[in-house]
């Protein structure tokens, strides 16, 4: 019931819409709930919204520390 | 699919893995409870179980909000569907949920009841703005992840006085549910259920953020790392845990971060302070009556509540006899300990609500794990 996906921002539209675009996939999705994000962003989609950003740099220090290089965090 | 995919390494899960089995301590056992649904797939859904070593075990959680819609929630759906001729717009996860009477909300439709599966609250409130004629309810189900958007939708309605729309509100609060389930393995009897640990939920604190679980560390003395849905998130968070259990510490961690702040996010915090507020009381199907665990409408905006407009009573319904979701749902019976399950209970037709969503225990376990239950014999030559 909580799945949501990170998809990226393709074009921000009126109306606190955004095209987004996962795995080649494009959909209208909402951002009222994350209006700070940008063309290029990676959001978490839940139910046609937008409920949160993926933080890049985050994502990478995880990755890393999955690998066993925890010095990089 | 970046973000994904990188997060579903095999070979970096094995490394993880390996290093679970190195640092868990011989003689110690760590019971870990995963709240979410999402987690329970993910563990049946990749065998995780396979890569963790014999002294570790997880015990799923309630956090599923298909499986903890108690039955008299989804009778006055159906009923509003039969008796009132209204539109009743819904997720699909709740379509096949048992309900009294031998129905459900799928069963409902075939018998004539007005009932769409909806993607969004969104086209919900489409679909009264498309048919003015016709009363619009939005049976609307789900943790602090679903409950936003349904804010939104409420507060648009409002904006746009859209007089024959309304919402079914059955939100419920995941930190509420966890005070429970911690609460009763404290308890004397507990029936079982004792944690070392909580796999913490992950979209759902992209919503509220990782605050809100330090009172599980202070109070409690449980170590909780926020965890991702992906499997290698879940690998990482359970090495996280068993290394606080080896420290004696009891922190609030966060596996997450790439999602999840210590605040959460705050516009939705905000939409959902104005449109809701707490129920004193509500009916989880498993956890029984479980008090401030859930949120209705505020009074301003009753106009667009389905129970004021409606006069809907809400009366509880007991489960099938032999069913054990209740258990199941508290962490202390695992699926295969009920005498239904895939034998009468399959996802094809479900008794109990764990083995509706794919993200149940029942469901989780009957699509990904039933066959580990057997004994693997070799064939005898003759």
């Amino acid at each position: 019931m909580c799945l949501a996906l990170p998809a990226r921002v393709v074009s921000l539209e009126d109306g606190q819409q955004a095209v987004v675009e996962l795995g080649g996939v494009r959909k209208r999705v909402s951002l009222a709930l994350t209006p700070e994000a940008r063309e290029g962003d990676y959001v978490i989609v839940h139910v046609g919204h937008a409920i949160g950003l993926v933080d890049p740099e985050e994502a990478e220090a995880t990755l890393a520390l999955m690998a066993g290089l925890e010095v990089l965090r | 699919m970046k973000y994904v995919d990188e997060y579903r390494d095999g070979t970096l899960a094995r490394r993880v893995a390996d290093r679970i089995a190195a640092e868990v301590q011989p003689g110690r056992r760590y019971h870990f409870m995963e709240f979410c649904g999402g987690h329970t797939h993910a563990i049946a859904r990749y065998g995780l179980i396979e890569l963790l070593p014999p002294a570790l075990r997880m015990i799923h959680g309630p956090g599923c909000p298909v499986c903890v819609l108690p039955i008299g929630r989804i009778d006055q759906a159906i009923s509003l569907a039969l008796d009132r001729d209204v539109i009743l717009c819904t997720y699909a996860d709740t379509m096949r949920v048992p309900a009294s009477e031998s129905l459900s909300l799928m069963r409902a439709k075939a018998q004539g009841a007005d009932i769409r599966m909806v993607y969004s609250a969104a086209d919900a409130l489409q679909l009264a703005r498309q048919h003015p004629e016709r009363e619009v309810v939005f049976f609307a189900i789900g943790f602090e992840t679903t409950t936003p958007p349904t804010a939104l939708v409420l507060r648009q309605a409002r904006d746009e006085a859209l007089a024959n729309f309304s919402v079914l509100c059955c939100h419920v609060l995941t930190p509420a549910a966890i005070t429970h389930i911690m609460d009763s393995a404290q308890a004397p009897d507990s029936g079982g259920l004792s944690l070392d640990g909580f796999v913490g939920p992950a979209h759902v604190s992209i919503v509220i953020g990782s605050d809100p679980y330090a009172q599980f560390a202070r109070d409690y003395r449980q170590p909780v790392v926020i965890a991702g849905f992906e499997p290698l998130d879940v690998m990482q968070a359970i090495l996280m845990l068993v290394r606080q259990v080896n420290e004696g510490r009891a922190e609030v961690e966060n596996e997450f971060t790439r999602a999840v702040s210590p605040g959460g996010n705050q516009a939705a915090q905000a939409v959902m302070r104005e449109v809701f507020e707490l129920r004193e009381s509500f009916e989880w199907r498993g956890l029984g009556e479980v008090p401030l665990s859930a949120l209705r409408i505020r009074p301003e905006f009753a106009a667009w509540d389905a129970e004021a407009r409606f006069g809907l009573n809400y009366r509880s319904v007991p489960d099938h006899k032999k069913c054990e979701c209740g258990a199941i749902l508290r962490g202390v019976k695992a699926p295969s300990d009920c005498t239904l399950f895939g034998t009468v209970c399959t996802p094809e037709n479900p008794m109990g609500s764990c083995m509706v969503s794919s993200e149940g225990a029942c469901a989780a376990h009957y699509t990904y794990g039933r066959f580990r239950d057997i004994p693997v014999v070799a064939a005898q030559a003759t």
